[in-house]
Order: structure tokens, then sequence, then C-alpha cells
């Protein structure tokens, strides 16, 4: 039975895990969220992990990418996930995963080495109105995009946009007739725009009506491991904290209502790793499997994601509560997880109608 | 990345599934006969399938640990339904045997054991001796001739008690000694006049459970394991077992299906409860944990194969399942509605596991308790002897 990481893959994650230490402490993370005005991605690092090949592991080799599959970009999000990191792999991945599927050859040999390298940023746009995530809720269409998108990862700063319409999946560039406003989002690590469409040309990838739902799968996917990383390393945190802070002359670790709350925390997050990998896997290996594992793994994890960043606060009692501690930075990440390609409860209800209850 | 056992195991579940079909069911179609299941359980030892990790000098089939072939074996013997020649307790007193008996206790005991010809009870908790289980009071004193223990006291819990011919217990045989250190490891023939098995009544009104009275009950001086004042040690033996922790997550598997079962019959508001988008949102929740239990158990069996650190996940299945056996049950209860009073209705096995689920918080250390060695083992939380932890 193999259902473990390779060696290689333990070496990609090092090698991210080693970057993120150099260059995405807590302290530039907490920057990067206070800089004043619009939020922004943290451009450094993103170019940093776009030398180190990041981008380039969902790219075909044929692209000029690395032709790995979805679970080594998700062990790469669940690292991203645990250092709360300002980067925008979210939407490039999925752009990526889009064109790399369900475009032409001219879309792919246009974009595809482009975004592997990160010269190009990518995005997706998706939802309509407050919650319609999914592709039968996408009403936009034909070649001449109107309407509006919500929730777009990074649209100001992407050169390309792969927007979700009621045809499929449609390619819009830098340039043409769209505007974009950066929401007052919670999570300022991960900024996204809401994008008018006005008559705006756009190309259809041939293959996107087929790959929508699987591509909102990898979306799922992604979500769920950058939540068992927020989450896990939200647990380390506290663990940490109890171990350190002394009341009553003695660590508080030691009082057995906090180690309960401690154990509840972990026992809910450190299980949930074998479904975001399973769903990862199914993404890549298990088509009939896909859909349901991967809404079973964006409902499940965002779920305890959320939660474990509220026990956070209650496990570091007033510091948790405060804008200089960590815990809201990745509260806020939750909450964007929580939401993003829809909530938990419409995922489970989705899940039950995939199982043919 | 893979979820299967790999094809060079193929072969091997073959010959395990042709074994199983050669053997059982058993000529004579008795599925119940002792003999019939002895002789299938030493046909599996000569196959080396089954006590894998005994040796061949006192009954087992002494062959390498190789958690996969476990796996494939238990597989197909739950499949055929044919008997795997585990006995709880007598699980539990092998190991123990092997670390700590004599060459003679090792010879007189473990190869009835493995047969079944012996049934042993766990003689541990007694009624003020329960999480906290050193402070045990049942005594053993030795006699002046030094032949034979006399022991005084009470044991309780003792799973099927009125089933087992013999009973490995901790036993208190130096009075004066410090909690943990007066305390030794006896076995006792307990069909003798000194012994009493009063079953206990279970809230879901079945008896698997025994009180076990000692008034000057006598077991040879030699039925003692390990050195006197030891037994405290002694019981931390454990099998270098070839558990994946497959098989126990199988059974929260099996009861989620029933619950599918249930909610796709039962009806409510002139459609099937499963349409219910309440029903349906939780039985979909819980099918996530399950996911999720299913899959870091494969992580974790697939990590125990290739020699790597499990990680904190190690300590959790049991909590982890003792509270999804409570939540599936309460579903049940949701779904069942009046019918969750009626012991005498059709739903009479979920009103039993509504119960039974509790068990699990209990048996084999609370859910408490457990949680003390989740804090100790996996986050690595300070020891702390004054709230129960593992000593």
């Amino acid at each position: 039975m193999n259902f473990l990481l390779s060696e290689e893959q333990l070496a990609l994650v090092d090698s991210v895990t080693n970057l993120l230490r150099d260059k995405c402490d807590p302290l530039r993370v907490h920057k990067i969220f206070d800089a004043l005005g619009d939020a922004q991605f943290d451009a450094e690092l993103w170019s940093a992990l776009c030398e180190m090949g990041v981008p380039a592991i969902i790219v075909p080799e044929e692209n000029s990418g690395l032709g790995l599959e979805l679970v080594d970009v998700a062990i790469v999000a669940e690292a991203l996930g645990k250092a709360a990191a300002p980067v925008p792999l979210l939407g490039h991945s999925l752009a990526t995963i889009a064109i790399s599927l369900a475009g032409s050859d001219a879309q792919k040999s246009k974009w595809l080495p482009l975004l592997a390298t990160g010269e190009a940023l990518g995005t997706v746009a998706f939802c309509e109105g407050k919650s319609g995530w999914m592709p039968d809720e996408w009403t936009m269409a034909g070649l001449n995009l109107t309407g509006t998108k919500t929730l777009v990862p990074n649209a100001a700063e992407a050169d390309v946009i792969i927007v979700g319409t009621a045809d499929g999946l449609a390619l819009v560039e830098k340039g043409s007739n769209y505007t974009t406003a950066r929401v007052n989002s919670a999570d300022r690590t991960r900024p996204v725009d809401t994008v008018t469409f006005d008559a705006t040309s756009a190309e259809l990838l041939p293959r996107g009506k087929e790959t929508a739902a699987h591509l909102m799968d990898a979306a799922s996917v992604l979500l769920a491991a950058d939540s068992f990383g927020g989450a896990e390393h939200c647990v380390n945190m506290s663990v940490d904290y109890a171990k350190m802070r002394e009341q009553y002359g003695q660590a508080i670790a030691g009082f057995q209502g906090l180690r309960y709350q401690l154990v509840a925390m972990a026992m809910a997050t450190e299980p949930s790793r074998g479904l975001y990998w399973y769903a990862a896997h199914a993404w890549d290996a298990i088509p009939d499997k896909s859909s349901h594992a991967a809404s079973q793994a964006k409902a499940h994890l965002t779920d305890i994601y959320l939660q474990v960043t509220r026990d956070t606060v209650e496990a570091h009692g007033g510091i948790g509560f405060t804008w200089e501690h960590d815990t809201h930075l990745y509260m806020k990440r939750a909450m964007l997880n929580w939401a993003w390609a829809g909530t938990p409860s419409r995922h489970r209800l989705r899940a039950a109608d995939l199982a043919g209850w | 990345m893979e979820l299967d056992f790999g094809t060079e195991f193929d072969t091997f579940r073959e010959e395990v599934r042709a074994f199983i079909k050669g053997n059982w069911p058993p000529a004579d179609g008795n599925l119940k006969s002792h003999e019939n299941e002895r002789a299938f359980v030493m046909a599996g030892v000569d196959r080396g399938y089954m006590h894998r990790s005994i040796p061949k000098a006192y009954g087992g089939s002494e062959q390498p640990s190789d958690i996969i072939k476990a796996e494939i074996i238990r597989e197909e013997l739950t499949k055929a339904r044919a008997p795997a020649g585990r006995i709880p307790g007598n699980g539990l007193v092998v190991p123990v045997l092997l670390e700590w008996g004599t060459e003679e206790q090792k010879q007189k005991w473990i190869a009835p054991t493995l047969r079944g010809d012996i049934i042993w009870a766990q003689g541990f908790s007694e009624p003020n001796a329960g999480s906290d289980l050193a402070a045990l009071r049942t005594k053993a004193e030795l006699t002046a001739d030094g032949s034979k223990w006399i022991i005084n006291g009470q044991k309780i819990w003792t799973t099927h008690g009125h089933k087992a011919t013999h009973m490995f217990c901790l036993v208190r045989t130096e009075p004066d000694a410090q909690k943990h250190a007066g305390i030794s490891y006896l076995l006792v023939d307990i069909r003798q006049p000194g012994v009493t098995v009063r079953p206990l009544v279970q809230m879901t009104g079945q008896k698997e459970f025994s009180e076990v009275f000692f008034d000057n009950a006598e077991t040879p001086a030699d039925m003692l394991v390990g050195e006197r004042g030891k037994g405290w040690n002694v019981t931390r033996s454990t099998l270098k077992h070839e558990r994946s922790g497959i098989a126990t997550m199988t059974w929260s598997l099996s009861m989620f299906r029933d619950l599918v079962k249930l909610a796709k019959e039962v009806e409510r508001d002139g459609q099937p409860a499963i349409k219910n988008p309440r029903i349906r949102e939780e039985l979909a929740a819980i099918e996530g944990q399950l996911m999720s239990l299913t899959y870091s158990t494969y992580r974790a069996t697939s990590h125990d194969v290739h020699g790597r650190d499990v990680g904190p996940f190690q300590t959790m299945p049991k909590v982890y399942m003792t509270d999804l056996a409570g939540r599936i049950s309460k579903l049940a209860r949701d779904i069942v509605e009046n019918d969750f009073v009626d012991m005498g209705g059709e739903r009479l096995k979920w009103i039993e596991r509504f119960m039974i689920s509790l068990s699990m918080s209990i048996a084999g250390g609370t859910s408490n308790i457990q949680r003390n060695i989740i804090a100790e083992r996996s986050l690595g939380l300070p020891r702390d002897k004054s709230q129960g932890a593992t000593p």
C-alpha cells in the first residue's frame, strides 16, 4: 500500500517550506496584510516561488512545464496555507489547469509557457451573485461577455482571465473591455475583485464545457489543502502557546480543560489530511470518484479550518483577539476558503447528489 | 500515491482464497462447532495464515511481519465469514506469556490458548479501580508453605466472564509497597468453588460483562507471571502487531452503510427521509468524517509498511470512531422518530446502537483517558500524573 508522498514530493514540500521560512515569516505576512490601500499580493515571494518552478508543476511537459499532478500542487498549497502566504497560487493554478485541459493547441502554446514561468499571471472568474459558483449557475454567454463576476482573485493584476460561462470556459486577455474593483475582503493575503464585463471580447476554450466541473473540483481540492495547512498551523500555534504561557504558577498546558480543547482541535484537523489527499488523488487518478471526493474535502476541511481558528482565539485568550497576533490572518483566510467555490453546506448537498442518495 | 495493495500481492490473495474455499464452511456444515473451528484454525496455522507472530514452538506459524499480507488474510476470512482464530481475552494474554512467562508456562498455556481450548477473561478493573487501575485492592497471599496463592476480592467489567475458563488478573501481593509496586500478574482457573461469576445486565438488556468474586480462591504458586510486585510492567507487553487499523475502520463503514439504507427506507413527509435536506446534509457531513478516518487509516498503514512515522494520527482512531458512532446513531434517531422508543419494534437495532455507541467511550480506556494520551503523545503536552496521565 502506497498511500503516501514519494521522496520527490517530500523534497518539493521541503524546498517550498524552506523558502517560506526565509521569505514569508509572520512579520512579513503582517506587513503585506497591513499595507495601505488595496490589498496586494507579495510580488517578491511570488517571483521566488515562480523561480522555484511552482507554477510549472501542473503544466504539461510539452508546454514547458513539469507535467506533475494536482496532488503536487495541493501539497504546495498546504505549505502556503501553513504560512498564510500572500500569493496568487489559487487563481493562477486554476487558469493554468483550465487552459491545459480545455484549451486549443494555439491557446496552450501561447499561454502555458508564460504561466509556467509566472511571466503571465492567470486567474479565474466563476461566481455570479452571492453564491453562483457552479457551472449550471453561470449565465454569461457568447463571445462578447456582459455581466459581473464576484470574488475573482487578483483580476486587476491578471494577464489572462478564464471566465465560467453558459457556453463553457472563455478566455479574456488583459486590455479587453472590463473593469475591476478590489473588494474590501477580510482576507488581505489573497485579494479578490469584482469584475464587470461589458461586451468584452473573449475566446472559448474548445473543451471548456466538459472541463468546467472538473476545474471547480480542482478549486475545491486546492482550498481543502490550504485549509489543512492553515488549521494544522493553528493547532501547533495553540499547543506551543499553552506550553509557554503561565498562569497560577504553571504552564496552562497543565489544565485539563484547555488540554481537551487542544485535543479536540487536533482531532478535527489531523485525520482530515487523508481526505484532502484522497480528493487530490481522485482528481488525478479516479475520475468517477473525483467530484464527490472534492466536494467532501472542500466542505469538511473549510468547515474545520474556520472552527479551528475560532478555537485558536480561545486557546490564546486576549492576545489571540488582537490585530497584532497571527490568528486573525488565518481566520480571515479560513473565511475566504469557506465561501470561495461554494459553502460547505452546498458542497455537502452536491456530494449527496453525486452519491446517488 | 496509490490506494491498492499492488499486483505483487494478487497471487498471495488467490492462495488465501483457495485455502479458505477448501476448508470452510466445514464438511458437515456445522459452523458453530468448536471442533470445526479448531480444525480450520490449525490448518490456517499450518499454512502460515494465522497466529503469524507466535513462534512455532508454541503453536503459532512464526511468519515474518507483513501488514499487507495480514490485511489480505483478514479481508478474505471476513468475506468468507470464516473463523480468524481470535478470541479477545486470549489475544491479550499470549503476548504477556511470550515476553514474561517461564519456558514451562509458555509450553503449558500458549498452544491450548491459540486452539481456543482455553478461554481467558481479563481481571483488571474493580469497583474502585477504573481509569485509576493501580488503585486495585483484590489481594493474593502466598500460603506459608509457598505452594499456592489465596485470592480475595472482586473484579468487574469482565468481558464474557461466564464463557471463560481462566482469568489473567492483576492482584495486590505486596500490601506494604507503593501503589504500582504492590501488584502482581496471576493466572487463575475460574471454574472453582472460590470463584463466583455474576453477569452484569447492561442498559441494552444484554449480558456481555460479569462481576467476578474471589472468596479464598486458589491458584498454584507457579501461576505467577513475571516477578512478584512487577505486574504493572508485565501488562505493558503488546505483540508486534500486524494490525493496520483497517479492520476497525471497516466497522465504522458498515455502520454508515446501514445508516444510508435506513435513510432510504424510512418515509418522511411522503418521501424517503434521505431526501430531507437536513438529514441529507448531516449524512454527507458524517460521510466526510468517515472518509477522513478511512483515508488517514490508509495513509497510516502505508506509513507503517514503509517504516515511516505515522505522526499524531496514531493515537486518534479510537476517540474519532467513538464520536463517529455517536453521530451516526443520533442521525438514525432523528430518522426513526417514534420508533426510537419502541424496544419491541423494527428499529430495535438502532436503539441498541444508540446505547452501545456509548460503551465505546468507556471500554478499553475512556474517551477522556484517550484524550490524555493524545495530549501527551501526539501533542507533546507535559505529563500530569494528577490528571490520570498514562504512567
